[in-house]
């Protein structure tokens, strides 16, 4: 794709045919693609002087927050300006539903601006169906509890892809606390899209039972990571700590077994983490500033990454009901 | 024992082809009801209509007092006449607690004013439903309690439960329990497995369940008294009650319609209308539920019926309470996914949602005999309709069936010699 395929405003799909990003199951391998394609021409248009394009001019993105975040919402936020959209953002706290408004009136609320995209991040499982069913918008879902983080997972192939030059074949180890991690869970449905590997590996405490359902090998020792391609250090919660909900017995005896140092990486391994990083914790701090670490690249990517989907959400149609069994 | 507003006893007839899986009936009949008394039972022609005793549902929550706006004895026994019910059970989890005889004499004071059809209260074990200490169980059951439960909460505590077991004695009305190991399902919003880790909504395990039935079948066992086990969930906790009633425990057991038609695979769009507790769970839980209805392990259909305000249902599913309705729906539900398809003969379905349920609380059998009060059901099992949330006599609309299109309908419902319910 060149960048001139930015310059101008393209027609949207009609609202009937609006498609939501609620979890990575909402994506074919095709539409993956396609994103990260897309994403990678953006990419380019980002070294120019002039940064911003005029894709969605006219178009109205609400990012909607329910709780805190740092990358996600600044990458959203600017992800859409840098495509021209006019943007609002909205915070839980210092709005109506610090008043007790429900999730529901306050989808209500903004859907009578007719916005075109709502990117929503809530902590309860289930609030984006809520969100896209009674509004007209385009969700995106930024984070739902424990469920799902499409976005984040489609940054992280663009990264993976970007570094090690393919994502077909890829082995990917995803180390720590999978039992909370929307990101976890996202990226295994989107390595299984683009034909990638991924192994789970963690205390048996914090790795759901039942997980490799959904396409992924499980493992309790940390060796096993040496035969991945990339190692997906995942954030480790110190609220899971709390008493009663003591998932592992202490954070100390979690570095020891789990903590991804300088000796368990591989030469050749690339380490990746979501952020915040809990250094020291889930990952050593030697390994968080080496060269294998692209967790400044995983930034990066977010930006355009957003970029792409707010873009191919507002330009490329549904595709329409498969007709053969097995066309997905 | 059970209450409901007075009315004029009936004289009608019905006609169809008459099913009492009790009375060992199953045949053309013209039903002559005087008075509210079967009086006559006389050869009729060949008919589409099925009559069978009503049906008697040993738990249902009419939230009142406390949350009339979700439902109210008028309007939960309405919904109950419009699915064939002659008796409804109601659980004691209400805003005050049902723990005491004034609580408990008002509510009966109540059903005598609004219940359409015959209603018996449960009373709480714990005061408070709060696990700690007993309530005043003789008083209570001197005032009209049918039973015994901390429904909605299991009795966390072994030794307390022990006490409500030998207390009972006195009460001489049966423990229903709630079985729920809390440290266990813990925040559990679902059945833990394949899809909980999929949606990572947290794991509210079979093993809870079935951890605790085992501990309440040994300490039943221990007392020797009998135990009635609410809304089975789980494999395994079929396997020990099923086991424990060889060993001749008095043990009885009630399935809810939702866990012997759905899976957790129903969670994964997230409707919270497919939240429940115990939740929803795998395909082999499921089908041991329903063996373990056809073999008489699990005697008792029992709806859980739980209405809950729109507005708290609509709500993202982590943030929505549990629980669906279930009282209009019963027996479309299961006629349309067990006995269509040939899963479950319809006598048995017929006998577990009316003499089953009666049996384990000690209530009167409905039967087609006559000098009996007539307690009749009409059904259509052709009728095909679609359920839909405006033809709803219950307050609630949270059903796991909006818009699903059933085979066979409740036409018409006479409880207590009453004609409650005619489409």
């Amino acid at each position: 794709m060149s960048e001139l395929a930015f310059a101008d405003a393209p027609p949207a799909p009609p609202r009937e045919q609006r498609r939501h990003l609620l979890a990575v199951s909402d994506l074919t391998r095709a539409d993956v693609e396609r994103i990260l394609d897309t994403a990678q021409a953006l990419a380019r248009t980002l070294d120019r002087d002039v940064k911003k394009l005029p894709a969605l001019r006219g178009r109205t993105v609400v990012h909607l927050f329910y709780e805190s975040s740092t990358r996600t919402l600044s990458s959203f936020e600017l992800a859409a300006k840098r495509l021209s959209a006019d943007t609002m953002s909205l915070r839980s706290s210092g709005s109506s539903v610090d008043k007790g408004e429900s999730l529901k009136d306050t989808a209500l609320t903004l859907g009578a601006y007719d916005p075109d995209v709502i990117v929503l991040r809530h902590p309860a499982i289930g609030a984006p169906q809520l969100v896209a069913g009674v509004t007209r918008a385009h969700v995106v879902n930024a984070g739902d509890g424990k469920h799902q983080h499409p976005t984040q997972a489609l940054l992280d192939l663009f990264t993976m892809r970007a570094a090690l030059g393919r994502l077909d074949g890829l082995h990917v180890a995803v180390v720590g606390d999978v039992l909370h991690s929307r990101v976890a869970r996202s990226l295994v449905q989107a390595l299984a899209l683009v034909g990638a590997r991924s192994t789970l590996v963690g205390p048996p405490t914090l790795i759901p039972r039942g997980i490799e359902a959904i396409g992924c090998e499980v493992s309790h020792e940390i060796e096993t990571i040496a035969d991945a391609d990339v190692v997906y250090a995942l954030r480790m919660q110190s609220e899971r700590m709390q008493p009663g909900a003591a998932f592992v017995p202490s954070l100390r005896e979690y570095a020891a077994r789990w903590a991804i140092t300088p000796e368990r990486v591989r030469p050749g391994q690339v380490v990746m983490h979501p952020g915040p990083m809990n250094r020291g914790v889930e990952i050593d701090p030697r390994v968080a500033d080496s060269d294998a670490a692209l967790v400044t690249e995983q930034v990066r990517s977010g930006l355009v990454v957003r970029m792409a989907v707010l873009y191919d959400l507002l330009t490329v149609a549904a595709t329409p009901a498969p007709v053969a069994a097995g066309v997905t | 024992m059970l209450a409901c507003r007075n009315g004029r006893s009936a004289s009608l007839v019905l006609e169809g082809r008459v099913v009492d899986p009790l009375e060992g009936i199953d045949e053309c009949l013209r039903i002559t009801v005087e008075q509210g008394v079967i009086v006559r039972l006389e050869p009729a022609g060949a008919s589409r209509l099925v009559v069978a005793p009503a049906f008697v549902d040993p738990h249902v929550h009419l939230r009142t007092p406390g949350r009339e706006d979700e439902e109210t004895l008028a309007t939960g026994t309405a919904a109950a006449a419009a699915g064939g019910y002659c008796a409804v059970l109601a659980m004691p989890n209400t805003d005050p607690v049902v723990d005491n005889a004034s609580v408990l004499a008002s509510l009966v004071e109540r059903a005598r004013a609004e219940a359409l059809v015959p209603t018996g209260f449960l009373a709480a074990i714990s005061k408070g439903q709060r696990g700690e200490e007993l309530t005043e169980m003789g008083e209570l059951a001197d005032a009209g309690a049918a039973g015994f439960t901390d429904d909605g909460r299991p009795v966390a505590s072994a030794g307390l439960m022990r006490r409500a077991l030998q207390y009972a004695t006195v009460a001489a009305r049966p423990l229903a329990l709630h079985e729920e190991e809390p440290s266990l399902s813990r925040d559990g919003q679902m059945h833990e497995g394949a899809v909980s880790a999929e949606l990572g909504l947290a794991g509210w395990p079979a093993v809870a369940e079935s951890a605790m039935v085992e501990r309440d079948l040994a300490l039943a066992a221990y007392e020797q008294r009998p135990l009635h086990i609410m809304h089975v969930s789980a494999r395994q906790s079929v396997a020990a009650i099923r086991a424990a009633q060889e060993r001749g425990l008095a043990v009885t057991a009630e399935v809810t319609p939702h866990h012997l038609c759905l899976t957790d695979d129903a969670v994964r769009s997230l409707d919270p209308n497919t939240k429940m507790n115990p939740p929803l769970r795998s395909e082999e839980h499921r089908l041991a539920l329903v063996e373990a209805l056809r073999d008489g392990t699990i005697a008792c259909i029992a709806t859980d019926h739980a209405p809950h305000a729109r507005h708290e249902k609509e709500a993202p599913f982590e943030e929505a309470p549990f629980g669906v309705t279930g009282l209009e729906t019963a027996f479309s539900a299961l006629h349309t996914r067990l006995v269509a398809p040939g899963v479950l003969p319809l006598a048995t379905l017929l006998e577990r949602m009316s003499a089953g349920p009666a049996r384990a609380f000690g209530l009167p059998l409905p039967r087609v005999a006559v000098g009996e009060r007539a307690n009749l059901v009409q059904l259509d099992l052709d009728a095909k309709w679609t359920v839909s949330e405006h033809a709803f006599r219950s307050r609630s609309v949270n059903s796991w069936l909006l818009g699903e299109t059933l085979r066979g309908r409740v036409v018409r419902t006479v409880a207590d010699g009453r004609e409650v319910h005619a489409a």
